[in-house]
């Protein structure tokens, strides 16, 4: 845990504020990194770093009306008020590469000003989609620019609509990777126009944290079929492929192996315990489709659409 | 004892109208010996998904035609997928299989129902319509082509490269001397086609290409896989249409229950896929004196599946021979099996769901306007001609 003092804290864009943070002897950090940082009124947030490296540690907030509390006390910091804080940690590295495409939305941006000011040193070639809300809501345009404007497209949605992801997104490249950071529709838009990338081309940062995942087990679950309006349960040693054709819905279905990918289906609510060859780590993480002939539950119940 | 037989699979006659010879090869035994190749032979369904999904006894790296790899030279550098085994094999699948992955596919079809209705508005003339060249090889040629990302220009050549390739697994017969001039020129033409320079840069290729040079494969394979996809995508799927307008031309009442009950459609390919098994046949090779059914079969010989035959076994299916899409046709081999089994399955039942949903809000009828006329290939069941006409 690190001792620092707010020494800085300016409104830079609407809504949000930019806060440097100076301490004895703080660690250095990559871009990608966050801190956690406990508030005075006992929440603890985490925000990644956004300054340059070396010397204070600056974060930039968004005041927003829907959280817990969180951004409103970051908001109402007052300079030389004293924070406790983690060392910086970091899910989120920026891994060497040629060319590097950031695609950033609002608040998203502040990881990925340290990734471009990173690359840019690095003599990457780099380019950056940035989106928000308008023009004035957008922080630390005039940092970026500074850096190379050429390779900076602003894109506030008000004056230009949504970003032009298809296009910037449609050709595969193995030399280049792919880091967005922002609301939670726009990375699952990247996700989907980056289907054809090679498979770790695309890194992702979701704030908002995955549940844990219970432990698989080997007992009995139900499954509810939300489209026929049954539930059922799987025995122990049934798979659930077979549950549903018992209970007369018919499936296709292939290998009963989990190799093949016929059975695949759309998953509404619980948690799969992934036990198919197809899935990626990050597509079992998402938890949204997954294979009935050997997949089972982590969950007392799975919500499946059928 | 392995019963020993003289039929000819390949031959003219028996490729015509293959059922009655694959009946009795199934009747022979679970393993026939094949004497006038000398290859061994399984038609019944058990054996058949068995022998598919043991891969370290039934090797694929030696050929999955007639030719033995290991004292034959191919007679082109062999498929990184089909006739490979692991784990040379098992870098590209996953390419594959991610690429041609439900996700992938959710973005490349967007326009594929779009792309289907067109094609039914032009085809719906009131004439009478062949539906082999007019939808069957019409559809998939017009989308999975531009998925893949080739050029426009040459495209004519692919329907003709599938064939000599499919007449290539099969032996050294009339048919395959028939596809023997057009060998070099329709390779080279594929071949230049997989070209990191000539594919789209938004394609299918283009993410083989990508991964190769992310490191997932090497860049020496990216081209060969390209080439999977232009092989193995295209007259499967036509001929799996082919099948399913057989199958409704001939039982009209099938495409009325499916205008009931649209929800049919998926399972519809899938019997259709059963019933015709568009892919007869592959050849395996024994790693090792392998017994089947209690029949021992030695070390290094060249197996004979029948896909076909599998999928028609009165063991395995009740009344085999009826085209009914009621029929939950799951578990057939005629996508194979295991782990090769075919990567572009979903791609197939996509491009399905496309094309009979257009033409289920269309077409009343599906009748049979002519004498159907079957094309000659050693390994695909393929249509030259389906006069119909769609009411």
């Amino acid at each position: 845990m690190l001792d620092v003092e707010v020494c800085g804290h300016d409104v830079i864009a609407d809504g949000v504020v930019a806060v440097r943070l100076r301490g004895e002897g703080l660690p250095a950090w990559e871009p990608g990194a966050h801190l956690d940082v406990h508030l005075p009124n006992g929440l603890v947030r985490q925000y990644s770093l956004c300054g340059e490296p070396g010397g204070d540690y600056r974060i930039g907030v968004l005041r927003e009306p829907s959280s817990r509390g969180g951004s409103d006390a970051v908001h109402t910091l007052r300079v030389g008020e004293r924070l406790r804080i983690s060392e910086p940690r970091n899910n989120f590295a920026l891994e060497p590469a040629d060319r590097y495409l950031f695609i950033a939305g609002g608040i998203g941006i502040t990881p990925i000003l340290a990734m471009v000011r990173a690359a840019h040193g690095e003599g990457a070639d780099w380019r950056l989609l940035y989106g928000g809300r308008s023009r004035k809501s957008m922080a630390f345009v005039d940092e970026l620019l500074a850096i190379d404007p050429e390779r900076v497209v602003l894109h506030p949605q008000d004056e230009d609509g949504l970003l032009p992801l298809r296009s910037w997104l449609d050709a595969p490249r193995g030399d280049t990777l792919i880091y967005c950071c922002g609301p939670e529709p726009l990375l699952r838009a990247v996700e989907y126009e980056a289907v054809l990338w090679p498979l770790h081309a695309l890194r992702i940062e979701r704030f908002t944290a995955k549940p844990l995942a219970e432990p698989a087990r080997e007992e009995a679950f139900d499954v509810e079929l939300a489209r026929t309006g049954r539930t059922l349960t799987v025995r122990q040693e049934q798979s659930i492929l077979d549950a549903v054709a018992d209970a007369g819905v018919e499936l296709l279905s292939s290998c009963r192996q989990g190799v093949c990918g016929t059975c695949v289906t759309r998953v509404l609510g619980g948690r799969p315990d992934h036990r198919d060859s197809i899935l990626t780590a990050e597509a079992r993480e998402n938890g949204d489709r997954m294979y009935l002939c050997v997949s089972r539950s982590c969950s007392d119940r799975l919500v499946l659409d059928l | 004892m392995i019963p020993v037989s003289d039929i000819d699979p390949f031959s003219a006659e028996n490729l015509e109208d293959p059922l009655p010879f694959q009946a009795a090869l199934r009747d022979l035994g679970p393993v026939v010996l094949l004497e006038r190749y000398g290859v061994y032979a399984l038609a019944r369904f058990d054996e058949v998904h068995a022998a598919l999904r043991d891969w370290e006894a039934f090797q694929s790296g030696a050929g999955v035609g007639i030719s033995d790899f290991r004292r034959e030279k191919p007679w082109r550098p062999p498929s990184v997928l089909l006739e490979a085994d692991p784990p040379a094999h098992d870098a590209p699948r996953a390419v594959l299989q991610r690429l041609l992955s439900p996700k992938v596919l959710a973005r490349l079809t967007e326009e594929w129902e779009r792309d289907a209705e067109k094609l039914v508005d032009e085809v719906l003339t009131g004439e009478v319509v062949d539906a082999i060249p007019a939808l069957a090889e019409a559809f998939p040629l017009r989308v999975f082509p531009d998925a893949v990302g080739i050029p426009d220009a040459g495209r004519e050549n692919l329907l003709p490269y599938g064939d000599l390739l499919f007449n290539a697994f099969g032996p050294h017969n009339h048919l395959f001397e028939k596809s023997l001039p057009s060998m070099g020129p329709l390779s080279a033409w594929v071949n230049e086609q997989c070209r990191r320079d000539v594919l789209r840069p938004d394609g299918l290729g283009a993410g083989i290409w990508a991964a190769a040079e992310a490191g997932e494969i090497t860049l020496e394979q990216a081209p060969l896989i390209v080439r999977s996809l232009l092989s193995a995508g295209v007259d499967t799927t036509v001929n799996a249409f082919g099948a399913l307008f057989f199958g409704f031309a001939t039982h009209p009442d099938q495409w009325t229950l499916l205008r009931e009950r649209p929800e049919l459609i998926r399972f519809s390919f899938e019997e259709a896929v059963r019933w015709e098994s568009p892919v007869q046949t592959f050849f395996r090779t024994t790693t090792r004196d392998v017994e089947v059914s209690g029949a021992t079969i030695p070390e290094g010989r060249k197996i004979l599946m029948f896909l076909g035959a599998a999928n028609r076994d009165e063991r395995r299916w009740d009344d085999p021979d009826r085209f009914d899409i009621t029929r939950n046709a799951s578990g057939h081999v005629g996508f194979g099996m295991g782990i090769h089994q075919c990567v572009g399955q979903h791609t197939a039942r996509a491009e399905a769901v496309a094309l009979l949903g257009a033409l289920l809000k269309r077409v009343e009828r599906i009748e049979l306007a002519g004498e159907p006329v079957r094309h000659p290939n050693n390994t695909l069941r393929a249509w030259d001609s389906l006069p119909v006409r769609l009411v």
